[in-house]
């Protein structure tokens, strides 16, 4: 019997086994929610409602990281330099917003930003007054940067110091070096690493609800929370919310794969079996 | 004619309390060939770096074809004239130091296009020429990691070239390479001297390539050279007694 069995896994190939596992995880998962009064069409009708935040925790996310590899480049850069200034700086920067909690940076940017502005000077007040939404945008920006510098420093060292000697051999200016020789190849380490960071800042940008955004602005996870609240289908709500982001979680991580593949030309030099019938191998051309 | 290309005066260097350079001069003129050659540690390494200033000497003075260097703050004004004497003074290292992300064409158009401002066509143009001088005319898109180490170097030296240097520095250029690519890379080098008369110092044990090539050997031993003339002289007939034992061990 337990040969039989044995014998009848051999047979079946790992992937489909995996595929079952995953199936059998799912049916569980259903199961458990019948039990729990759990209103699927209650969720196929704000299905739209709360995708409709999507786009927003894509542009917040987006532009947060925009502004988190800038800080990360410039942290790195000043981490790495001679002057004490610029040590000083990002030091300084990166222990504070690696040291305190990205909840508390959004309230601190959000609400005691404004208060910064001497009470005769409405002006600078107002101007010091963000939205939820450019808040949660800056306190991530500056936090996930925070954490990157890290990462952009290490790969900014990987970069052998020959390679650096090379270039300065060649008459290159400390810009040139960066740009044309360093950063280039520093990139292909910073890449993977980089895309974690965005992959793990799509889930924390949920906590931009907490700064109550406006209507027009809300992003996934505020939307699932005020139509969940308003019909007492919190839990539907979020199960919507929960596979939204695991949705965009998945496709950016095919994306990282597809371009950390790319990356490695130049660096390895592979024979890769061709697809094409009749060719058995082709040397892989560097991109 | 009379002014030299390269001429150190009184170089020193110290790293720490670790003096290696203890007073040098040497002066290269126009189409010399000198070899340097000497112990493990004599400093021959340091004096090439010195040159160009990947290593600020201690004190002392560096003048490569008219602009003098003299250790000291970089402001912007030492920044620039080191930068000029790098672009004069081209190095090739031991270990080759090619910009793996980037094709051998690349590699070689790089400075002249980024360093000094000229048109890529004509970078190109120019870069196929000396990658057809060096053998390796069909390999001008390959990168980096699919050259040998004798081909790696020539393209190295190709890269070098790019810039029309005036003099052309060479740290133990075949010291990484295995035996049998180390010909490739002297023959690159020997019609460079003999055909195009260049200025060149080499740091080398290659005493074949010596004898045939240098015009002038330099024997270095701990910081200072010794012992200084034509290969035919100083191999023959050296005079120091470190010379000799050195001599003994490479020949
Ligand atoms: N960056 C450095 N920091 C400290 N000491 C150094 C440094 N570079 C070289 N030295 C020391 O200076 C001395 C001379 O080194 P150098 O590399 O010039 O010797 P070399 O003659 O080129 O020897 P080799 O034949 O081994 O290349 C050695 O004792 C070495 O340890
Ligand atoms: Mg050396």
């Amino acid at each position: 019997m337990r040969e039989r069995l044995e014998q009848w896994s051999a047979d079946i190939p790992f992937k489909v086994k995996l595929g079952m596992v995953w199936g059998v995880i799912a049916l569980i998962v259903v199961f458990l929610f019948s039990l729990a009064d759990f209103d699927v069409q209650w969720m196929l009708d704000h299905l739209w409602f709360i995708t409709q935040g999507l786009p927003w925790t894509i542009i917040i996310c987006g532009l947060a990281i925009i502004l988190a590899v800038t800080l990360a480049l410039f942290g790195a850069l000043g981490r790495l330099s001679n002057s004490a200034v610029a040590q000083g700086v990002t030091g300084f920067y990166t222990s504070f917003f690696r040291g305190t909690p990205l909840i508390v940076q959004m309230f601190l940017i959000f609400l005691a930003l404004p208060q910064l502005a001497p009470p005769n000077l409405p002006g600078l007040r107002d101007s010091l007054t963000l939205t939820a939404l450019q808040a949660g945008v800056i306190a991530l920006g500056l936090n996930y940067g925070a954490y990157m510098t890290e990462i952009f420093r290490a790969g900014i060292q990987s970069v052998g110091h020959g390679q650096v000697e090379a270039a300065e051999a060649l008459g290159m200016t400390y810009r040139q070096r960066m740009r044309r020789i360093v950063l280039p190849q520093a990139i292909r380490l910073i890449i993977p690493p980089t895309g974690n960071e965005f992959i793990a800042m799509l889930k924390d940008s949920a906590l931009i609800s907490l700064l109550g955004s406006v209507v027009a602005q809300m992003e996934i996870f505020r939307r699932a929370q005020l139509v969940g609240r308003a019909d007492f289908r919190p839990l539907e709500a979020f199960v919507v919310a929960a596979a939204l982001y695991w949705i965009l979680t998945t496709i950016f991580q095919v994306f990282q794969a597809k371009l950390e593949q790319r990356l490695s030309a130049g660096y390895v030099r592979t024979l890769r079996v061709s697809t094409q019938p009749g060719v058995e191998l082709v040397e892989s051309e560097p991109a | 004619m009379t002014e030299p290309v390269v001429r150190v005066s009184q170089l020193h260097k110290s790293f720490g309390d670790n003096e290696v350079l203890k007073g040098i001069d040497l002066d290269v003129t126009r189409g010399e060939v000198v070899v340097i050659f000497g112990r493990s540690g004599s400093g021959k390494s340091t004096l090439l770096r010195c040159i160009n200033f990947l290593e600020e000497p201690t004190s002392g003075t560096i003048e490569v074809s008219g602009v003098r260097l003299e250790p000291g703050p970089r402001t912007h004004r030492q920044r620039e004239a080191i930068r000029s004497v790098r672009i004069k003074a081209g190095m090739v290292f031991q270990e080759f130091n090619l910009f793996p992300h980037l094709t051998v064409l690349e590699n070689v158009i790089e400075a002249p296009v980024t360093v000094k401002g000229q048109d890529r066509a004509h970078s190109v143009a120019v870069a196929e020429e000396l990658l057809a001088q060096v053998g390796l005319a069909d390999k001008r898109d390959e990168h980096p990691i699919r050259l040998s180490g004798g081909q790696k170097q020539r393209v190295a030296i190709a890269r070098a070239l790019a810039m029309e240097p005036e003099v052309m520095m060479f740290d133990e250029p075949t010291s990484a390479l295995d035996p049998e690519l180390i010909s490739e890379v002297l023959s690159v080098m020997r019609s460079l001297a003999t055909e195009t008369q260049m200025t060149m110092m080499v740091v080398t044990h290659e005493m074949g390539f010596a004898r045939e090539v240098a015009t002038t050997m330099a024997f270095f031993h701990e910081g200072l050279i010794v012992e200084q003339g034509p290969p035919g002289q100083v191999i023959a007939d050296p005079q120091h007694a470190q010379t000799k034992r050195f001599l003994e061990a490479v020949l």
